[in-house]
């Protein structure tokens, strides 16, 4: 693999085929307390392989309350402590609870929005939109708008109300909050578990898209693979516009990532918690400290999905600026919002038995299945929409969820395309002039604020999110709807 | 081989890998530091003209260096401060733990001046290491961006 990584594992992970998808890596070390369970293709195993995906895998597999078996996802990768890809679900009594299991950027993830114009209409506009995108919604390092200031009692309200707080002060419509993951309001946040720096971070960056993998893409629908999910999402037809945005709590939720995996640290100590790697620290989900680190993280969440909402809201207005219309004449309606980052109490049936757990997703999206009450009425028959976006300038997706997904993965699949090449060697390899002129040959405009970034975010450096998609697809546990590409995209 | 690097970045595949080197650990430091803000923007171009005062305390050595590169996060998040010079002026071991007081030197972030590369959201503690030999340590870290 030369360039492409990494440091091996360090010891040799067992593992067993169980069918072409589904691999087992056994209860090889005394303090497993469940397998792992890896969904993924020869290829896709092979490059897990290459790094600490798996041996994380097996880690996450001691922690205290752990059912079934710790998961990971076709886009595993390594990441700190627990792999990112994966989900594991901790007893709500006996279990514990992990900052490491949700990752630095608290609900990272991903919102769509439909439009009813087709790339044809749009086209002869579509740099005029780009730009107006790329001025109106910051992007890149230290980006903020100048115009939209909170304070810190609004940014306390915002983190209890969540979307509606934002949606109330005029950024949205009636009916966005509803086709939220939790109706965009984690209804436990409380904001006198957030540091006082983690407040501030977020008093500035709220509304703003940030830098590395996070991307807002116009996008078109490439192919429809289940035209009925699809009606009822809003994607009627191919070559049909769509906006993607991608982010998360940007400096608040690293912010309370850090704050509470030291107090995690101190917590693996005061309840005499065995740990395989110091980076799984964590707390009993009965203790005060989980209860703070869940109220805090919650009041990341309930961050997130509002910027997400201010940006979305922010993109309306840039179609309005470009076409001198009410933005509702072109649809732009939510699909949805997911998150790929977070920790949630759930019920699974496990051994034929209705748990309460904690369900820890690290780079994965909740795929729930047609008719759970979470999700919103006008989607109930079909399922839960899934959103997996790719990497710059390759393909998206739109999946759905599964009973399948409840049997296999505590209602989880895949988040991402997961990266294939490291960013030094994305840079040895691109210069980010080039990746701009590729993609604009395919009739891709691009508005980034950093050519380095272009370069590190080279398509080529990801692993192809079509395969994870396909993977997913096969195994079950979240089932193709769309496919969109993009036809601009707009960068940090 | 003649003078050592300051610091390189090593492969791995999602985040930035970051070895920083100094003759002391607190030359270390601060060539820690000058590589996150590296990664952020081309540092020779952030002129040294304001200062700031710092104090960080950590229970132990690994601790302190997440805690005085967070510090300089925090403050570029929060000041929009870059900064390009940095002196520690004391790295001692206290009752509690270990303490440094340095002095750095910067200037606001100003996007028409300066060089955008990638935000770093938080460092981590993830493959951390201090490998200090007799004449020289060197610092391993990852910074999620």
């Amino acid at each position: 693999m030369g360039e492409s990584e990494s440091r091996p594992p360090p010891e040799k992970i067992p593992l067993e085929k169980l069918d072409n998808y589904t691999w087992r890596i056994p209860q090889y070390k005394r303090g497993m307390r469940v397998p792992g369970m890896v969904f993924a293709n020869d290829n896709l195993m092979e490059k897990m392989q290459t790094d600490r995906t798996l041996w994380q895998c097996a880690n996450v597999a001691h922690l205290p309350g752990i059912y079934k078996y710790a998961v990971t996802l076709p886009d595993g990768h390594e990441g700190y402590g627990f792999p990112i890809g994966g989900v594991a679900a901790t007893d709500y009594d006996e279990g514990v609870i992990s900052p490491g299991g949700v990752g630095y950027d608290i609900n990272c993830g991903v919102r769509l929005l439909t439009t009813n114009l087709s790339e044809q209409t749009l086209r002869p506009k579509l740099a005029q939109l780009a730009n107006a995108i790329f001025e109106n919604v910051p992007s890149g390092l230290g980006s903020r708008r100048k115009d939209f200031k909170i304070t810190p009692g609004d940014l306390d309200r915002l983190v209890v109300e969540g979307v509606q707080w934002i949606i109330d002060r005029g950024l949205g419509w009636a009916g966005d909050a509803e086709h939220c993951e939790e109706r965009g309001c984690m209804k436990n946040a409380n904001p006198s578990k957030v540091s006082a720096t983690a407040k501030n971070r977020g008093l500035t960056q709220l509304g703003t898209l940030g830098s590395g993998n996070h991307f807002l893409e116009i996008q078109k629908v490439d192919k429809i693979y289940n035209q009925r999910t699809a009606k009822t999402l809003g994607l009627e037809e191919e070559g049909q516009v769509t906006v993607m945005i991608h982010c998360g709590s940007r400096g608040y939720g690293h912010q309370v990532c850090s704050d509470y995996l030291r107090v995690m640290e101190h917590a693996v100590q005061k309840y005499k918690i065995t740990l395989p790697d110091r980076e799984l620290a964590c707390a009993p989900g009965k203790s005060n400290e989980a209860e703070d680190y869940f109220q805090a993280m919650a009041c990341a969440v309930n961050y997130a999905f509002s910027n997400r909402q201010a940006i979305m809201h922010w993109v309306r207005q840039s179609f309005q600026q470009v076409y001198h219309t009410e933005p509702e004449k072109f649809g732009l309606k939510l699909v949805y919002d997911v998150a790929h980052n977070i920790a949630k109490v759930e019920t699974h049936t496990i051994d034929n038995t209705q748990k309460k757990v904690w369900v820890h997703r690290k780079g994965a999206t909740r795929a729930f299945p047609a008719g759970h009450s979470e999700i919103p009425a006008d989607y109930r028959g079909e399922g839960q929409p899934v959103l997996i976006p790719g990497s710059m300038g390759t393909s998206s997706w739109v999946l759905l969820g599964t009973e399948r997904a409840m049997e296999l993965s505590f209602g989880s699949t895949a988040h991402g395309a997961g990266r294939m090449l490291s960013r030094a060697a994305a840079k040895r390899r691109y210069w980010g002039g080039n990746i701009r002129t590729a993609l604009e040959k395919r009739g891709v405009v691009v508005r980034a604020a950093s050519a380095e970034v272009l370069a590190e975010e080279a398509d080529a450096a990801y692993k192809d999110v079509d395969v994870v998609a396909d993977v997913s697809d096969k195994v079950g546990i979240a089932t193709k709807v769309a496919r969109l590409v993009p036809i601009a995209v707009i960068k940090g | 081989m003649e003078k050592a690097k300051k610091f390189e970045f090593m492969e791995h595949t999602a985040d930035v890998y970051i070895a920083a080197h100094g003759a002391t650990l607190a030359e270390a430091f601060e060539n820690a530091a000058l590589a996150m803000f590296e990664v952020m923007t081309d540092a020779s171009k952030v002129a040294a003209n304001a200062e700031d005062s710092l104090t960080v305390e950590a229970e132990d050595e690994y601790a302190l260096l997440y805690s005085w590169l967070e510090t300089l996060l925090v403050k570029f998040e929060i000041n929009s401060m870059l900064y390009s010079q940095f002196k520690i002026s004391s790295l001692e071991e206290t009752a509690e733990g270990f303490k440094l007081t340095a002095t750095v030197r910067g200037e606001k972030f100003n996007a028409a001046k300066h060089t955008q590369k990638v935000a770093v959201k938080a460092v981590t503690y993830h493959r951390m290491e201090i490998i200090k030999t007799l004449d020289k340590v060197t610092l391993e870290f990852i910074l999620d961006i």
